[in-house]
């Protein structure tokens, strides 16, 4: 079955691609879309049965060199189930909603062929996506992670006739680029010490790693440190997080489906997902873990704070997608990894539809993207306005204090704040207050978009109108996540850390106790072991009892999707946090909210005045901290100054100049010279053979024989 | 004895009955209205040698007290330069007929030409070295002044006659510093003494008969006979020249180093290698002035004279494999190359000016094609065979700790490219001009499309020549 879907996507993919002149365009995009469609609903089954434990896949064998072994396999556990869930729901509901975005498209003439090329794009996405949530080994993940860097790559620069599409599809690689080297590193580094890439071998070996010290660059670190810290900059430079942030605002020059997709929903979330599949690494490496607080926390911030100023619509949700991603790394970093997936799989929900819903904003307003061009437009796109409310309510977070009843947003991005409490002070108040900011911005876009006065083109707005059913409906099916994916998977995911660890297939906490002794004596662990494990999870009901002397298994291979140290009881933690912690997201909600309303309902001319009176601070925000200002000074110039001196220089001048200076200048000398020594006199002949001669006496002399 | 010595050198034996017979029959019979059926006679007296050499299937033997040897060497070059001569004495035929050059002394010079280069190739002894190679250049020297009544035809045979009586002269006296200092003048003889302390003056001796030969493979810098002879001789004659005389000359001089001095191979290594690189360089950067396909040729000759000398420079069996490979391969292609230039001509008269190939590929696709793969495999271009010959030879210097000899043959393969691929541009991308006529004689027609056709056919397996060669060389390097 995990094959299937993984293979459906690719199929699709194929088909739609290459053969969509035999058989159509409209067929390709049928089948591309079916073949998800398929692929999301096996995700359901699996993912709403029962994981007991880590199944491998294997299909084919990939490398071998050495002691270098790869298979290309499928690790199936409840991690990779609800990415498969995610992804394989957005994507389909993607696929279907693309077919009224991309009917008409003012960037391609009546006769150019564009759609099928598109879908193939995206399932094509889709397929190295799976490929990279699926991989039960690094290198086959690095694959999946390369592939979604490339279908990123085409589909930001779909419109390739667009000199900023194709910019902001090289920026987009580009900068993703140094992230990988990271990831890359950090996959040498864990080859280097484990002999293996397999996931099994590296978690067996991570205890080990924590008390290893390694030389790198000129300094010496503890190893599971080092490669956590490496691999989080692969993640950070996926996932966008600060200072390689950069290039997510402007992959919004993708078609509005692809960002719903590739850079809200799934792609972005992979490094939050590398994280979570690290764990049994990132559990012994501390200082790894504080500096993915610190980012996630700092990028929560940061983003939120420009997403107040910004004008375009898919630049707000952009930069509101980049502070989200902060708030699930906060939570990884934390150690609590379950709630990081919970916020992930919520924020595909909501974020999702917003995008979708933005898109259809977009697509009824003839492309128009500046929020000061639109106004009023409840009653013009009622459905479309209700599906952005249900997503604003889901991502200010929404719900009723105190207890578990609420939008999707607000029992995932709650638990995350409650976890940051107990994790980081730093992290909690820069959490608080972007959501704070959240709540801002969200209704900023919904009041400027959806209330108020018309601004902007009269033509555009007498002729905006509601999209079309395969539009709406992905929409209506996203809303259903983003309301109650939230209340229905809290528990398991947050609620009560036996039934998440049951879920997750991990060994329930108090069972290490027994499970240490039989860890030992074998090297790598009887997946067996999870069965007794969830027997048991019943009685272990003082979870957070396991003390630290209750030492993980060295050498034994954790199951399940997550693991947790013996000593990580954050969860319990986080349940026991004080209630006005627990209400201080609620609060900031409603004084964002509160204020937005002020400012863009009840005394719009707010706006403006604050912006005049703080102008500086206003600047910093619309150009966000001049970060590319920054990037630009620091990296591109010089970078394109060294470039420039290798191609006109080094290029140029040295090798095409030694190289036709030799071809023109040079061998025609010679040339003339071997001419004018032809003279056609004989004794010029013989005067030749004689210095021959005697050049080569006088060699064998100083050379030949006894010398 | 005396028996066993004649049934050694049948062969050559036969042919110079045949050479005489030839010569009596032309005189008393119809002069040169049998030139036709001599040329055919002469060329099946050729193949058929070559087939008898070929599958006799004799041991290495030697005869006249070991002043000539029949071994697996001798008999690989000696097939090489029948065929090669057959070759050219077919593909020249209608062109002499045409250009009432039809002389019956030509295939009688020719066959005497090449008795000398069956002695030179067995020789075993400096006498027999000598009296090879003056044979073989006699009947040379006469046939570039065949065109008696033009002067650059008689020119080109005075300039060569008196270019090689000079080298005929550094090379006896050569041959006599080296009798004065071995006492003896049988390489075998040579070899014995040269083993310990080697005085000076044996080794100027070698350097005076290396020079001698140097001249009869045109290599720099005892090439500059070689453009005007080329130019200046008859088509057939400068296609003669340009094939047999070389690989005969080229083997001798592996003959006289391995057989005679094969003690000493430091010694004339270096010297091979110096004139390896002169004239790799020289042939290349000299070429590209050309306007003249036969001076082209002439060039082309001395610089691959040069590739194949950076096989024997090497010093090894696998250097001399790699020679005898090249030289089989250059030969070749030399035979299709001048097929063709036999066959320009515009209006009747033959023509040499490159520029007359100008869009030559409209005229006739099929021929330009060949040419082109001709050109191709002479720059060395892969896949043609041209390009794994001079993978050999580099492979041997390399193998023999020469790499940078084999460096210099690959800067000096890339400037030679220059003028190949100029012709081919000529054909194909060339301007409009006065077109050739698209007339040719079927033995031209068949010799270009073979030879093109094998020089792509024979990356399979070289036709067998590798393993021929190979024990060629086992045979001399021992």
């Amino acid at each position: 079955m995990a094959t299937i879907i993984l293979f459906a996507p690719l199929l699709g993919a194929i088909i739609c691609g290459f053969f969509w002149t035999l058989i159509g365009e409209k067929a390709g995009q049928i089948i591309a879309t079916g073949l998800i469609f398929l692929a999301a609903l096996l995700s359901w089954i699996i993912f709403l049965g029962d994981i007991p434990e880590t199944g491998h896949v294997t299909i084919l064998r990939w490398i071998e060199s050495g002691s270098l072994s790869i298979d290309w396999g499928i690790r199936l556990d409840r991690l990779t189930a609800i990415m498969l869930v995610v992804i394989n729901t957005v994507s389909a509901l993607v696929h279907l909603y693309s077919f009224g975005y991309m009917a008409h498209d003012e960037n391609w003439g009546e006769s150019e062929p564009y759609r099928a090329r598109f879908f193939a794009y995206l399932s094509f996405f889709t397929f190295t996506m799976l490929a990279l949530v699926t991989s039960d080994n690094l290198v086959q993940m690095f694959f999946g992670w390369e592939g979604v860097g490339v279908a990123s790559y085409l589909l930001i620069g779909f419109y390739y006739r667009k000199p900023t599409a194709n910019a902001a599809a090289i920026k987009a690689f580009v900068v993703n680029r140094v992230g990988d080297f990271g990831f890359a590193l950090g996959i040498f580094g864990l080859f280097f010490l484990t002999d293996s890439v397999r996931f099994d071998d590296v978690f067996a070996a991570a205890p080990a790693l924590a008390t290893t010290e390694i030389s790198f660059l000129w300094m010496n670190l503890n190893a599971a440190n080092l490669i956590g810290v490496l691999l989080f900059i692969g993640a950070m430079g996926k996932s966008a997080q600060l200072f390689l942030h950069t290039w997510l605002p402007d992959a919004m020059e993708g078609p509005t489906p692809v960002s719903a997709l590739i850079h809200a929903a799934t792609m972005v979330t992979a490094g939050v997902f590398l994280v979570c599949r690290m764990s049994p690494v990132y559990e012994y490496a501390p200082d790894a873990k504080t500096m993915i607080v610190v980012v996630g926390a700092s990028t929560a911030f940061f983003a939120a704070t420009v997403g107040l100023v910004q004008n375009d619509i898919k630049r707000v949700i952009a930069y509101s997608t980049c502070s989200q991603l902060g708030y699930m790394f906060v939570a990884a970093g934390c150690g609590v990894y379950s709630v990081a997936m919970f916020h992930l799989f919520t924020h595909a929900f909501f974020k999702a539809m917003l995008f979708l819903g933005a898109g259809s904003v977009i697509h009824a307003m003839h492309h128009e993207q500046d929020l000061r061009n639109y106004g009023g437009l409840r009653k013009k796109i009622p459905l479309t306005f209700y599906a952005m409310l249900i997503g604003t309510l889901a991502i200010t977070g929404v719900g009723i204090p105190l207890t578990h009843i609420g939008f999707a947003g607000f029992l995932s991005k709650d638990a995350v704040i409650e976890t940051a409490f107990v994790g980081s002070q730093y992290a909690f108040w820069l959490l608080v207050v972007a959501a704070l900011m959240t709540s801002f911005y969200s209704w900023r876009l919904m009041f400027m978009t959806f209330w108020g006065t018309p601004r902007g083109d009269h033509h555009t707005h007498e002729h905006a109108h509601e999209s079309p059913m395969t539009m709406l409906v992905p929409l209506g099916a996203l809303a259903l996540g983003a309301v109650f994916s939230g209340m229905i998977w809290y528990n398991v995911f947050f609620g009560y850390e036996d039934k998440m660890r049951a879920w997750f297939g991990m060994e329930a906490a108090a069972h290490h106790e027994v499970a240490t002794e039989d860890h030992a004596a074998t090297e790598t662990a009887a997946p067996a072991e999870t069965a007794t494990a969830t027997d048991t999870h019943g009685a272990a009901e003082a979870s957070a009892a396991a003390t630290p002397e209750a030492a993980a298994p060295h050498g034994a291979v954790p199951s399940g999707g997550i693991y947790l140290a013996a000593d990580n009881t954050m969860i319990h933690a986080a349940h026991d946090v004080p209630n006005w912690v627990k209400v201080s997201p609620f609060v900031a909600m409603i004084l964002g909210l509160a204020l937005a309303w002020l400012f863009y309902i009840r005394r719009p001319d707010l706006p403006g005045k604050l912006a005049a009176q703080q102008r500086p601070l206003y600047l910093f925000l619309l150009n966000k901290w001049y970060f590319d200002e920054i990037y630009a000074f620091l990296i591109v110039g010089p970078a394109q100054w060294l470039g420039r001196l290798f191609w006109k220089r080094g290029d140029g001048d040295v090798i095409d100049g030694s190289i036709n200076g030799v071809a023109m200048g040079i061998i025609p000398f010679f040339t003339r010279l071997a001419g004018r020594a032809q003279s056609g006199y004989l004794f010029h002949y013989a005067f030749a053979m004689v210095l021959g001669i005697a050049a080569l006496i006088t060699m064998m002399t100083l050379f030949g024989g006894a010398q | 004895m005396l028996q066993s010595d004649l049934a050694t050198v049948l062969p050559e034996l036969i042919l110079a009955i045949y050479a005489m017979g030839a010569l009596m029959f032309g005189v008393s019979s119809g002069k040169d209205q049998t030139t036709g059926t001599l040329t055919w006679a002469t060329a099946g007296m050729f193949v058929a040698l070559a087939l008898w050499i070929g599958f006799g299937n004799a041991g290495d033997r030697s005869a006249f007290g070991g002043m000539f040897t029949d071994d697996n060497f001798a008999r690989f070059a000696k097939i090489t330069i029948l065929l090669s001569a057959a070759a050219v004495l077919l593909i020249s035929q209608d062109y002499m007929a045409r250009r009432d050059l039809a002389r019956f002394e030509y295939p009688v010079l020719v066959s005497l030409s090449v008795i000398g280069m069956m002695m030179m190739v067995s020789a075993g002894d400096l006498m027999a070295l000598y009296m090879g190679l003056e044979l073989q250049s006699l009947a040379l020297y006469v046939v570039a002044a065949l065109r008696r009544d033009s002067a650059r035809s008689t020119e080109a045979g005075l300039k060569y006659f008196v270019l090689g009586a000079l080298s005929s002269g550094l090379l006896l006296y050569g041959a006599s510093l080296t009798y004065g200092y071995a006492g003896t003048t049988l390489f075998s003889g040579i070899l014995s003494t040269v083993n310990e302390e080697v005085p000076l003056g044996l080794l100027f001796g070698l350097v005076f008969m290396l020079a001698g030969l140097a001249f009869k493979v045109s290599a720099a810098p005892f090439h500059m006979w070689t453009p005007d002879v080329y130019e200046g001789s008859p088509t057939p004659v400068t296609a003669f020249f340009a094939t047999a005389p070389k690989v005969a000359a080229m083997a001798l001089i592996a003959r006289l180093a391995y057989d005679a001095f094969g003690g000493i191979p430091d010694d004339w290594s270096q010297v091979l290698s110096a004139l390896a690189v002169l004239s790799m360089f020289w042939g290349a950067l000299a070429a590209i002035g050309q306007r003249d396909i036969k001076r082209l040729m002439a060039y082309s000759s001395i610089a691959h004279m040069g590739f194949a000398l950076v096989g024997l420079a090497a010093g090894t069996a696998e250097g001399v494999q790699a020679m005898l490979i090249y030289m089989a391969i250059y030969v070749a292609m030399n035979v299709g190359t001048f097929a063709f230039i036999l066959s320009m001509e515009r209006d009747g008269k033959p023509v040499t000016d490159i520029a007359s190939l100008n869009m030559y590929s409209r005229t006739d696709p099929m021929k330009a094609l060949a040419m082109l793969v001709l050109l191709f495999s002479l720059a060395g271009v892969p896949p043609m065979l041209g390009f794994f010959g001079k993978f050999y030879v580099f492979r041997a210097a390399v193998d023999a700790d020469m790499a940078w000899l084999a460096l210099a043959g690959a800067v000096a393969s890339v400037i030679g490219a220059y003028y190949y691929l100029r012709v081919v541009f000529y054909m194909y991308f060339g301007t409009e001009g006065d077109r050739l006529d698209s007339r040719m004689a079927p033995a031209q027609w068949l010799a270009l499309v073979a030879v093109a056709a094998a020089m792509l056919l024979g990356i399979i397996n070289l036709f067998g020549i590798e393993s021929a060669a190979a024990l060629a060389a086992e045979s001399l390097v021992r």
